[in-house]
């Protein structure tokens, strides 16, 4: 576009500053920008003042300080002698942890009892409700105290398994033991293992992998590729001939008999827990207290997903599952291909914020002593060394790294589902 | 030719429907036992609901109310024959504990006066439907059921007086005028009682006053505040241009607040005290805590999080950096972090020597958080406004300003209503969070009551308990937002 | 309600608590209140009762500080802290002292920069285990699952008990007392971790007490002391020697029965000194001189307090162990009033 006339051209005054709509805005925007600098420096200065005056210079060496205590859950090996930055990232893999399997149970039960709530069972559907307002209108941090209680008070301790006539006994053919000190399930073992790579050296971010699990993933990740592009194949038949070839056996073996085969080259068996001493030795060991918070975050959060999916669904005009019908749709297509895609895209945006919600609500482990960022960082380390500036910024902006993260790829996924509206 | 064809003239009469269909068989056929799939959900529901109630019944129905401590309790309930019950008798001695916290009881009429009032002053904005008349003698009903326990005086008994005859000529009214009929003389130019808003103006500044105590003229200065900023803009826009004014009238009301609040009300006070004995907030504790710091931070981050939600859509670019930065860093971090920052930092961040006492950093911190939050509740009601409106208030020639206030947040924020009140309830939740630092708010509360030697080792009586004040809250909240959002809805059909 | 309440709590508070480096006795006589650090609550140590009135042993030195400074031991503002935020509290201005069985460590002392006036309990870490257990020695627990609770030196401390006896063991890490208690009574965990006296206070509770012993090893020195800011010396020493006033009282025999009579003067000159009838004491910590009588009558002597609130006929039933006179084979010993 171009303007008919140029503005008449006048020589610049300061009251234009205020008064002319092309100046004020910069004029406003400098005021702000000051007044931000203004506060922040102000608030920096009292800061160094303050801590001049405590005697703390603001650092970050005590994170390469011994830390002296104990975690009991680590996926990454730690001792008490490690540092404290060692004992913050142990912490942090367990943030990661408990966010990610109760984003994934929350999905599941939200998903399942949004659509039950819609069930025309009468009391499948009263029940539902019942369960959703429940949790929801009551604060999460007792629901994880509570889901904490109930483990403890309803499952046998481990020396109730002991005697030669237990009170309680293992389930699935002696391989699972639930105890209220947590669950012992079978672990993968590999008796032929490839090794770990140690990445990082010896540093506080030192990490291994395992390469019989790199090998597994990448195997089926194969799998998969070959799988859709069988799919691929089927779709380009049906629209050239109307037939769609049956794929699914095809589908199913390229996914499990290479990594059936790989499994056995590695030499996989599963090893089983058994009670030695006070504890069950062997097997994996889920903790009370990731399975308390777990179960707590994602039944909290379900509850939310639920309501979302519930509207999700009934924002789908009952138009389109009639038109879909008549199009002679069998009842799972409608669901997959006509109300899901649309219901998602209703669903997805909210979706994603209670993911954020519930990564941030398991901060709340602190309460049971799951030893999550801040039950490290922002716990034993900050009380021990007294640095609460650091830490607790510190441990702000790991928060602040993973919603962002999340919230940027959730973003890039609901960007992909909105592409196709029309 | 004959025709054969046989019309029927009458109708039968309407048959009942099988018994299969109607009726408690039908309802339970069409409901819970059609398939078998629904028949199986069915009773493992009914077998879930059984077994749970079968635990909890016993459990809850325990003669223990009068239990003077845990052992107590316990031989309450050997004698009774029980395995195990519920505790009830902490609950009987620490209930107020757990609603007030350690609130003087002789003054637990002031939060208790405050909450009512609260409601009242919602009623204009919650409740629409509800007269003029009606919401002034629910006011006046209040006070007078207030001044009831409050003590006793010749002053009072005026008062009282004076209640009593408003509550009758609003009564009189509301009784022998009905609604259309009102409807009607106002049309015709009859006068009408002062708009509810007045008071919930008011309340504003009543709230802290009954809650805090103190002198009634720190208050009273405090929202002078406000008319010294209306002054200077009415007094200078002639002289200095409306632009001058602005700034003139949102500088004066800063420097009254900082400089000039404190000695006036002092003077005023030296002159005519008014007071209430001063509460300090460390004796807040228990449910009223929470609702203290939900609805102060709910209130104070309304204001902050439509100027927040006006930034991010600004077209200056660095306003909507600032605020754009300041609520996804709010909204990225957990609530938890950002009470440590009130327990540990807020000090630090401060001029050296200055001390707020921790109940009001969490409030602080507390506005923060939900500022943000409340921030994108507004954002979404001014994206759901039509794009009409904004290019209608242009065509009219309003400025920005003057279209925000008269054409754009009315609508945006009748919108974002129910989002406000949902904020509200999650804000009131995580309010409980606050006992992670020491705070005594009910679940600290719990905590600090099982250190008690008589109940020691007390687990789901409190939490239940707690859990039981939790839900009543927030969930007539809920719904009151579920109402109102059906009835938005509504609205715009 | 925007800016009235910020700035009228703001004004009230800027008057309740003046500036943290000025003279803290001035302070605290201006204010006339006492801002006392206590814990959220710990059996026997401070809770609050149904009224909201605080009680316990480390509650007791605040009631006697404030009976002395300001001559009214309810004149006293308890601010619960946890293990966390008791620090941040002492230091910052927001309490005046701190009473919540805090151990008297080195770092604590010089790097926190703290002064820890005294000790008034001196505890231990010790284990607690079922007997059905077996265990008799705390040697034996290689492999168990521990309950701690957080916030405090027990972990640091059970890490290296357990790294010099080269056993292995599950920490448990719990934020309150009460849920170390549920967990371990439950079985959750097999062994309850913190000082001795909290374990005895907890087992005290038990339905079955007999059920549970402590173990004899008594894995650290935890002198818990009351601590004030360093830097205010005059404030210290008025805290320091209250406490040592309660210590001497019970060593002389005074007590809150006795202390009118004694007042009016004794022959021993140390009882006169104390309670102000000879010398002028109080005069040197800026107080009268009936400051450490009001101390002393606030909740009685030190044998007083401890019986009341954790002794033998508590349901705590602690016994006085090292926390006895040095003259009755403890180490309570205070320096001479002189």
């Amino acid at each position: 576009m171009t303007t008919l006339t140029d503005a008449p051209k006048e020589s610049f005054r300061p009251s234009m500053l205020l008064y002319d709509s092309r100046y004020r805005a910069i004029t406003i925007q400098i005021v702000a920008l000051i007044g931000f600098l203004t506060l922040f420096g102000w608030l920096i200065n009292n800061t160094a003042q303050n801590l001049a005056d405590l005697g703390k210079e603001p650092s970050f060496g005590f994170l390469g300080e011994s830390a002296g205590y104990d975690i009991n859950q680590k996926l990454i090996d730690y001792q008490n002698q490690d540092t404290h930055l060692r004992a913050a990232f142990v912490g942090l893999l367990n943030t990661l942890l408990v966010a990610l399997l109760g984003c994934i149970a929350a999905t599941v039960v939200g998903v399942l009892v949004g659509v039950l709530r819609l069930s025309h069972n009468w009391i499948v559907a009263r029940l539902m409700t019942i369960y959703v307002e429940m949790f929801r209108n009551v604060p999460v941090l007792l629901w994880i105290v509570f889901s904490m209680a109930v483990l403890i008070e309803t499952l046998p301790a481990p020396r109730d398994f002991r005697g030669d006539s237990p009170e309680a006994s293992m389930l699935l053919n002696d391989s699972v033991a639930l105890t209220n000190r947590g669950f012992y399930i079978p672990e993968p073992l590999f008796s032929r293992s490839l090794g770990d790579i140690h990445l990082f050296g010896a540093s506080s971010l030192r990490f291994d992998v395992s390469l019989d699990l790199i090998a597994i993933l990448s195997t089926l990740i194969a799998g998969f590729l070959v799988s859709g592009l069988l799919v691929k194949r089927a779709n380009r038949i049906q629209a050239a001939t109307g037939d769609r070839p049956k794929t699914w056996y095809w589908q199913l073996g390229v996914i499990v008999v290479p990594t059936a085969a790989i499994l056995a080259v590695l030499g996989f068996h599963l090893g089983y827990p058994e009670l030695k001493g006070f504890n069950f030795q062997g097997g994996t060991y889920m903790r009370n207290s990731l399975i308390a918070l777990w179960l707590a975050l994602s039944l909290y959060t379900a509850a939310f997903i639920a309501e979302i999916v519930r509207a999700g669904i009934l924002a789908i005009s009952k138009g389109q599952t009639e038109a879909a019908a008549a199009l002679g749709l069998r009842q799972s297509r409608i669901m997959r291909l006509v109300i899901l895609p649309q219901a998602l895209r209703v669903i997805i945006p909210p979706l994603i914020s209670q993911y954020l919600n519930l990564t941030k609500n398991s901060s709340l482990a602190i309460a049971v002593g799951y030893m999550d960022i801040t039950g490290t960082l922002m716990g034993i380390t900050l009380n021990q060394t007294g640095r609460e500036l650091e830490t607790v910024l510190l441990t702000m902006l790991i928060y602040l790294t993973i919603s962002l993260t999340i919230s940027s790829v959730m973003n890039v996924y609901n960007n992909a589902v909105k592409l196709k509206e029309r | 030719m004959k025709d054969v064809s046989y019309v029927r003239t009458e109708m039968l009469p309407e048959q009942d429907p099988p018994a299969s269909t109607s009726g408690v068989i039908g309802w339970m056929r069409q409901n819970l036992f059609d398939g078998i799939s629904n028949s199986i959900l069915t009773l493992a529901s009914l077998a879930f609901i059984y077994w749970v109630l079968s635990h909890f019944i016993p459990w809850f129905w325990s003669p223990t109310w009068s239990g003077g401590s845990l052992n107590q309790c316990r031989e309450i309930v050997a004698e009774a024959g029980k395995e195990s019950g519920a505790c009830w008798g902490v609950i009987n001695e620490r209930w107020p504990q757990i609603l007030y916290g350690f609130y003087p009881q002789e003054l637990r009429w002031r939060p208790n006066l405050a909450f009512a009032l609260m409601f009242v002053a919602l009623i204009p904005i919650l409740f629409s439907m509800i007269s003029r008349r009606m919401n002034w003698f629910l006011l006046a009903l209040v006070l007078f059921v207030a001044t009831l326990f409050v003590g006793s005086g010749w002053l009072l008994i005026v008062a009282q007086i004076a209640l009593v005859a408003a509550m009758v000529w609003t009564g009189w009214q509301i009784v022998t005028i009905n609604g259309a009929d009102r409807a009607e003389q106002i049309k015709g130019g009859a006068k009408r009682l002062p708009n509810p808003l007045f008071f919930t103006a008011t309340y504003v500044f009543l709230m802290p006053w009954l809650l805090w105590g103190g002198s009634i003229w720190a208050p009273i200065a405090t929202a002078l505040g406000f008319a010294v900023g209306w002054l200077a803009y009415r007094l200078l826009s002639p002289i200095i241009g409306g632009l001058g004014a602005l700034i003139v009238a949102i500088i004066a009301p800063v420097i009254w607040w900082l400089f000039l609040v404190g000695p006036v009300a002092a003077g005023i006070n030296a002159i005519l005290p008014i007071e209430l004995e001063p509460v300090q907030s460390r004796y807040f504790g228990g449910l009223l805590l929470s609702i203290t710091i939900g609805v102060v931070a709910i209130a104070v981050s309304l204001p902050l999080g439509i100027i927040l939600a006006l930034g991010r859509q600004s077209d200056l670019l660095l306003v909507k950096w600032m605020s754009v930065g300041f609520i996804e860093f709010i909204r990225g971090v957990p609530l938890i972090t950002l009470l440590f920052v009130a327990s540990f930092l807020l000090n630090v961040f401060m001029p050296p020597g200055t001390n707020f006492d921790i109940i009001l950093r969490v409030i602080i911190m507390a506005t923060l958080f939900s500022a943000a939050y409340i921030a994108e509740v507004v954002r979404g009601g001014l994206a759901a406004l039509p794009k009409g409106q904004y290019e209608a208030a242009d065509a009219l020639g309003l400025d920005y300003w003057k279209a925000q206030r008269l054409i754009i947040m009315p609508q945006a924020l009748k919108i974002s209503i129910p989002g406000i009140v949902s904020t509200f309830i999650g804000l009131f939740k995580d309010t409980t969070l606050v006992s992670i630092i020491g705070l005594l708010d009910p679940i600290g509360l719990s905590n600090s009551i099982r250190a008690d030697v008589n109940w020691n080792g007390i687990v789901w009586e409190l939490y239940g308990f707690i859990a039981l004040l939790f839900f009543i809250f927030t969930f007539s909240m809920s719904r009151y937002s579920m109402y109102l959002e059906r009835r938005l809805r509504t609205d715009h059909r | 309600m925007k800016k009235s309440v910020i700035l009228g709590a703001l004004t009230v508070a800027g008057l309740a608590a003046g500036a943290a480096s000025a003279a803290t006795l001035d302070d605290v006589k201006a204010r006339g209140k006492l801002n006392c650090g206590v814990s959220t609550g710990l059996v026997g140590f401070a809770a609050p009762d149904a009224n909201g009135e605080w009680d316990g042993f480390d509650v007791g030195v605040c009631r006697a500080v404030a009976a002395a400074t300001l001559g009214d031991p309810t004149a006293v503002e308890f601010v619960p802290t946890t293990g966390k935020t008791r620090f941040t509290a002492l230091a910052s201005g927001e309490i005046d002292m701190l009473a919540r069985n805090t151990t008297w460590t080195f770092t604590r002392d010089v790097d926190l920069k703290f002064e820890f006036v005294g000790v008034n309990y001196y505890d231990g870490q010790g284990f607690m285990v079922p007997k059905e257990l077996g265990v008799s020695s705390a040697k034996e627990l290689d492999g168990a699952t521990v309950c701690i609770q957080t916030g405090t030196t027990t972990e640091l401390n059970l890490a290296d008990f357990f790294r010099a006896n080269n056993m292995s063991y599950e920490p448990v890490p719990i934020e309150t007392n009460a849920e170390a208690q549920q967990q371990y009574l439950a079985g959750a965990c097999d062994v309850y971790t913190t000082d001795a006296s909290g374990l005895a206070a907890t087992r005290a509770t038990f339905e079955d007490p007999s059920a549970h012993v402590v173990l004899p090893e008594i894995v650290s020195k935890e002198p818990l002391g009351p601590l004030v800011r360093h830097g205010d010396q005059e404030w210290g020493d008025l805290v320091r020697w209250t406490l040592n006033a309660l210590i001497s009282a019970e060593e002389l025999g005074i007590t809150s029965a006795n202390i009118e009579e004694l007042s009016a003067g004794t022959d021993n000159p140390e009882i006169n000194r104390i309670l102000g009838t000879e010398g002028n004491l109080g005069e040197m910590l800026g107080l009268d001189a009936e400051w450490a009588k009001r101390a002393i009558m606030a909740g009685g002597n030190y044998g007083e307090l401890f019986a009341k609130n954790i002794g033998e006929s508590t349901p705590i039933g602690l016994a006085r162990g090292l926390n006895a006179q040095w003259k009755d084979g403890g180490i309570l010993y205070s320096p001479p009033f002189r």
